[in-house]
């Protein structure tokens, strides 16, 4: 599924400062019965977010009116665990656009990427100033630059550069997906199956 | 320059690469499960086509079945829409589909091997995390999103970077008592639950090539919780042994054929690897974990570290502890658990039923203990009953189940309930992981059998005869 093309975004975060957030916790198994991509956002972080009787755990963070914004500041090793692109799709639909961290998890950050959703790794110092910005001024900006590949806080102009494949790069400023590549590759991939033992 | 065993797999699936970015690799065979292909094959309704090579498809349903009662409908209707929607489109698309009642029906990381779909040299996909217990076949095998199931069912291919090569060597003898799922724990422990991520492993040594072929899908199998993209070993006899004559192997010439390419599949001498480990196998004892992921594990005699002896963030580790209701510095032996579950595609081969048979065998089910028996498929749950295991596990108390990846993630029935501990030969530890509010400690088939049979957590060592 194509997605929507990612050029920059300016936006305010949501901290979670907590080390390797698995996606047991972004989305816990027992929401991925669905057999259509929609819904996911109300479960995320489900189990953090809210009691057994469904009401909202005050002290969580999505749970409190002072953070909002389109990126999620995530702690080391953030998406670890299960293959569920159901995680990613709880992040997309819950209307964040990009998650930054110092460390992602490998399929994690796959799932992202094939999505439109931006993983901008940073360095755990630049991920600290970040956090504790947020904390001291949950207004404070931050400013996504992938054609540049930069990460800018706005309130002091603190930057850094972020790693991104040629290729995913441009598949996220102009919303393509991968399918659409190999299907114009098929017959270089059918020919090459011809020569593979099943 | 010398190839790796890894290199040698993934250079000869590459249709083609992307200068600076992924290649285009070519996948042999893929697995595919209820839970994590809807949304694809709806991609491959909406884009109006079909799978590519639907023999190089292979649909069980496993993550969200109930494990009693399987000849009757599934009660809870967003499963049995589920496993519903996964008959149809393997019907759609005319691929080979096991599904409940079906007697290959099973885990589809325990049926893959059992019918010969793994297979040495392969390129093998999942949208499912542990796929990398294929790797024990010296296959290249890993867990995949959904966008990239539906890649697969449409082209066959998937887009990623090669990984970076890591080897990890275990030598020496290894103690009486300790498994190969004590050993990957312990790795996974000195490791960490990041310290392979962007890595491709490959295991060798001794001890490696010493281990049952379920034992080494057990070990390969949870490299994906030191974050590594896939685990692997080279292949050998014992391999050979293990796939022959099974449903989907070469017959005959083609045997021959296949034999002598999966005779050139290990790592070359003097080959560089981006990273290396060694460890000895002697010093490793039966491990447990104590916090919420796999890397907070240790050896059983252990007490649980403190703070300010662990790497990572203080607060994290102490958020784990508080949910785990542990402290630092308690030791685990003599905690009183509530569950134990015997199962999963890490433990639910037939030798991990031996194990746990061995140890209970005369012995009763301690009266706290709710014990969960999950064969990992109909062959296992066969070879049950026909070794005789059964009837030794029935007269210690226990009852057996039917397979499914059941309360390694719970999403059907089997939930620990909040607050609770069970003691689990799965692969996750994680908050909630076995059902809301559950705590999980994580260990081998034989500690998991000492807990049943003593109501706490016990060094199974002092049971062994």
């Amino acid at each position: 599924m194509a997605y929507d093309s990612f050029i920059d975004l300016t936006t305010t975060a949501v901290p979670l400062p907590i080390e390797n957030v698995d996606t047991d916790q972004i989305i816990p198994a027992r929401f991925l019965k669905a057999t259509e991509r929609i819904g996911f956002g109300d479960n995320l972080f489900r189990d953090w977010r809210y009691h057994t009787d469904n009401s909202p755990k005050k002290d969580f963070v999505l749970n409190n009116p002072t953070y909002s914004g389109k990126i999620l500041l995530g702690g080391k090793n953030f998406g670890s665990g299960s293959s569920r692109e159901h995680a990613a799709w709880a992040v997309y639909d819950f209307g964040f656009r990009c998650v930054v961290s110092s460390f992602f998890a490998d399929i994690f950050k796959n799932n992202c990427l094939n999505i439109g959703v931006l993983p901008v790794q940073v360095s755990p110092a630049f991920l600290n100033v970040l956090m504790e910005e947020v904390f001291s001024n949950p207004k404070a900006e931050i400013k996504i630059d992938l054609k540049a590949q930069t990460i800018t806080l706005i309130s002091t102009g603190a930057q850094e550069f972020f790693d991104i494949n040629d290729y995913k790069k441009d598949n996220m400023l102009h919303g393509f997906d991968d399918i659409d590549y190999l299907i114009n590759i098929q017959k270089e991939i059918t020919s090459f199956a011809a020569n593979t033992p099943l | 320059m010398k190839k790796t065993l890894f290199d040698k797999v993934w250079d000869s699936h590459v249709v083609r690469s992307i200068e600076n970015g992924p290649d285009v690799l070519f996948i042999d065979r893929h697995m595919v499960h209820e839970v994590t292909s809807p949304v694809a094959f709806l991609g491959l309704k909406n884009r109006n086509i079909k799978v590519l090579y639907p023999e190089r498809t292979f649909a069980t349903a496993d993550h969200n079945t109930p494990t009693l009662n399987q000849h009757l409908p599934v009660e809870d209707p967003l499963s049995a829409k589920q496993l519903k929607a996964l008959e149809e489109n393997a019907h759609t698309h005319g691929i080979s589909y096991w599904g409940l009642g079906h007697e290959k029906n099973g885990i589809v990381h325990v049926v893959g091997p059992e019918y010969g779909i793994t297979q040495p040299g392969a390129t093998i996909v999942c949208g499912d995390s542990h796929t990398s217990t294929h790797g024990a076949f010296g296959a290249i095998a890993f867990g995949i999103g959904t966008s990239e199931v539906e890649m697969v069912l449409s082209t066959q291919c998937i887009m990623q970077p090669k990984a970076k090569k890591m080897r990890i060597n275990v030598t020496g003898s290894l103690q009486k008592g300790v498994t190969s799922k004590d050993v990957a724990l312990f790795i996974i422990s000195k490791l960490s639950t990041s310290g392979a991520t962007g890595y491709f492993v490959e295991y060798a040594g001794n001890v490696f090539s010493e281990m049952s072929m379920e034992g080494r899908m057990t070990v390969c199998n949870l490299s994906i919780e030191m974050g590594a993209r896939g685990g692997m070993m080279a292949p050998d006899q014992k391999t050979f042994n293990y796939i022959k004559d099974r449903e989907f192997t070469p017959k005959g010439t083609a045997w021959d054929t296949a034999m002598t390419y999966w005779k050139t599949l290990y790592t070359e001498a003097n080959a560089i690897f981006d990273k290396e480990y060694s460890f000895d196998g002697a010093v490793i004892e039966p491990m447990i974990t104590y916090g919420t992921n796999p890397g907070m594990g240790m050896g059983i005699s252990k007490d649980i570290p403190m703070a300010k002896d662990i790497e990572g963030g203080v607060s994290t580790y102490q958020k784990s502890l508080a949910y785990m209701n542990f402290n630092e510095g308690d030791s685990m032996l003599g905690k009183t658990i509530d569950y134990v579950f015997l199962g999963s595609c890490t433990n639910g081969r037939i030798e991990d039923f031996r194990a746990f048979t061995s140890l209970v065998k005369g012995k009763k089910k301690a009266d706290n203990v709710t014990a969960w028996l999950v064969p990992g498929s109909h062959q296992v749950e066969k070879a049950i009953k026909e070794e005789g295991l059964l009837t030794i596990l029935e007269e210690a108390g226990f009852v057996l189940r039917e397979p499914g990846c059941s309360a390694c993630l719970a999403m059907n029935d089997d939930k620990v309930p909040a607050g609770k501990y069970a003691v689990s030969t799965s692969n996750r530890n994680f908050e909630g992981r076995q059902g809301p509010g559950s705590r999980t400690l994580l260990a081998s088939p034989l500690v998991a059998a000492a807990a049943a049979v003593t109501g706490k957590v016990t060094d199974p060592r002092t049971l062994l005869s």
